[in-house]
């Protein structure tokens, strides 16, 4: 099955009840099996350029070499899958990108933005991500987070040092230890996972796990996973009801079908021939 | 500004301390940062740690113990207005940042350039293992209120029991929240009198595969909305198409060939 027509896609951002700018950005490339959310930080409008600049470089990048290159196929260097170079070199882009512009111009000093990207491709998702914007999977009646946020928090966490319950009550929420333009080089964390019929991923960034409970994240992407336009909606409601107060961003992508890349040599230059 | 704790005993204020450092220790001897000269406190008694805007309390394996709030404990996350009782000696933890729980908090995203290390080792990721956060709501089906949606419509019988429920709720029109309990009554279908409470957040109503839509409890009201099959659902005979439509008490709604009723618990 084509990949666009194997995936369903929803993208949905909004900037909260409080804040008046919308510092998150969203996208969704259908035809190549792409999401990219970001959440930008700095002052002004520097946020919003921050994480402008980083869903436009991945996304348009990823897209443009997605035209020559297979995302399923060995990278000749690293032995990585395509797909993982892909991501890790074009957020290393967004990087640089963003660290130049926020050195040549002192208004966008110090700005930055998180990032979490899927490429599904060959039945297989390379999942990147930088700081607190997460992906989660609903699979069979299983939802669980497959990103590890890079914060003081998590790593609080991860030492033993607060329980998960205490977590929720921490202070220290929006400390991110990682994130896109800061420095000159960004270290990307890429992991590749298996993809089933019937998955539901969700991406979102902090503006919805901060407002809304898991558990209630949990139920919401069960009730209504027939519906993805509903779900996104009533996943930023939900933020909105409970406060609203950072920017909320949803993608949800639904896998309704196999995605194999064409195999052997009579498929691929079959693929070949219809391209 | 940073969080600070206040000595007392019997009710006396002592002395008041800034935790600006990144661990204090109170003990008995005199290299302690906070020192209380009294038998019954360890030479080391308990150490406060403090990262960022957070403060954890940690005995260090004094005689007599330290206790949080009434509870004795060995490692605590402090939180505004706890606390800390070693021997007679009160100490009490005030952070008046405002709490990410109440309005007008929630600082911007901030990167932390050099990353705070914590004491522990931090476990290695392998390069296909994520260590996930797995939350499971095996309740979550249970409770959603399917129903078969074959059966024919039967009308009179279950509308008297309508308009009795109509008499019983009469008084309790208007100031509507999210307190409110409401409850969807089933008025057609083998399953006519059955009662489903609103007790989630959302609860879908209706046959998957066929025809659903889902009730939300929100601050302001109970919404449905149309969710998955050919038809909408009929409130009070009018189509809700794609919009969602907020409940009044009494509300009739038709879905999957059923009828039910919406009202709100006196």
């Amino acid at each position: 099955m084509d990949i666009k027509d194997a995936l369903e896609m929803v993208c949905m951002t909004h900037p909260g009840m409080v804040r008046a700018h919308n510092e998150d950005s969203v996208a969704c490339e259908a035809s190549c099996g792409l999401v990219v959310l970001t959440d930008g930080m700095g002052g002004y409008n520097a946020g919003e350029v921050a994480s402008g600049i980083a869903v436009s470089v991945v996304s348009s990048e990823i897209k443009h070499y997605l035209e020559e290159a297979r995302p399923e196929d060995k990278d000749a260097d690293s032995g990585e899958d395509v797909a993982v170079v892909l991501l890790r070199n074009n957020v290393q882009k967004a990087n640089s990108s963003i660290f130049h512009a926020a050195h040549s111009q002192p208004q966008y000093a110090g700005m930055g933005t998180t990032i979490v990207s899927g490429l599904f491709y060959d039945n297989r998702v390379a999942v990147a991500h930088i700081g607190d914007s997460r992906m989660y999977r609903l699979r069979g009646e299983v939802f669980e987070g497959i990103t590890r946020d890079h914060s003081l928090l998590q790593e609080q966490i991860d030492s033993g040092m607060i329980s998960k319950a205490d977590a929720r009550v921490s202070q220290n929420k929006n400390l991110v230890t990682r994130a896109v333009g800061i420095d000159a080089e960004v270290e990307t964390e890429v992991h590749v996972y298996d993809v089933k019929r019937g998955d539901i991923y969700l991406l979102c960034s902090d503006g919805l796990n901060d407002m809304v409970e898991d558990e209630d994240i949990a139920d919401t992407v069960k009730t209504l996973k027939s519906n993805l336009p509903l779900l996104a909606t009533q996943l930023i409601q939900a933020a909105n009801d409970n406060g609203g107060r950072d920017n909320v961003s949803v993608i949800l992508v639904k896998v309704k079908g196999d995605f194999a890349a064409p195999r052997g040599l009579h498929a691929k230059i079959l693929s070949w021939f219809k391209n | 500004m940073a969080a600070k704790i206040i000595l007392s005993m019997d009710g006396v204020v002592l002395q008041e301390y800034a935790l600006n450092k990144e661990r204090m220790t109170v003990g008995r001897k005199a290299h302690n940062d906070i020192v209380i000269d009294n038998l019954a406190v360890s030479g080391e008694h308990a150490a406060i740690v403090t990262i960022q805007n957070d403060s954890f309390l940690e005995d260090l394996d004094s005689t007599n113990g330290v206790m949080v709030n009434g509870i004795t404990t060995k490692k605590h996350f402090l939180q505004n207005n706890d606390v800390i009782e070693i021997g007679k000696y009160k100490i009490k933890y005030l952070n008046d940042q405002p709490t990410q729980t109440t309005a007008a908090d929630f600082e911007r995203t901030m990167v932390l350039r050099a990353p705070v290390k914590p004491a522990a080792a931090k476990p290695v990721l392998s390069t296909t293992q994520a260590i996930p956060t797995v939350v499971t709501s095996e309740d979550a089906l249970d409770a959603t209120g399917k129903f078969s949606a074959t059966g024919p419509l039967t009308g009179s019988g279950s509308m008297a029991r309508a308009a009795g429920q109509s008499a019983a709720a009469g008084g309790g029109e208007g100031g509507v929240t999210s307190q409110a309990p409401a409850v969807v009554q089933i008025l057609s279908g083998p399953n006519a009198g059955k009662e489903l409470e609103l007790v989630k957040n959302l609860t879908t109503l209706g046959k998957p595969g066929v025809q659903v839509a889902v009730l939300a409890r929100r601050p302001h009201g109970y919404f449905l909305t149309h969710v998955e099959g050919a038809t909408f659902p009929v409130v009070n005979g009018e189509s809700l198409g794609e919009h969602l439509r907020q409940l009044n008490d009494h509300d009739i709604i038709e879905l999957a060939g059923v009828k039910m009723e919406f009202y709100f618990k006196t």
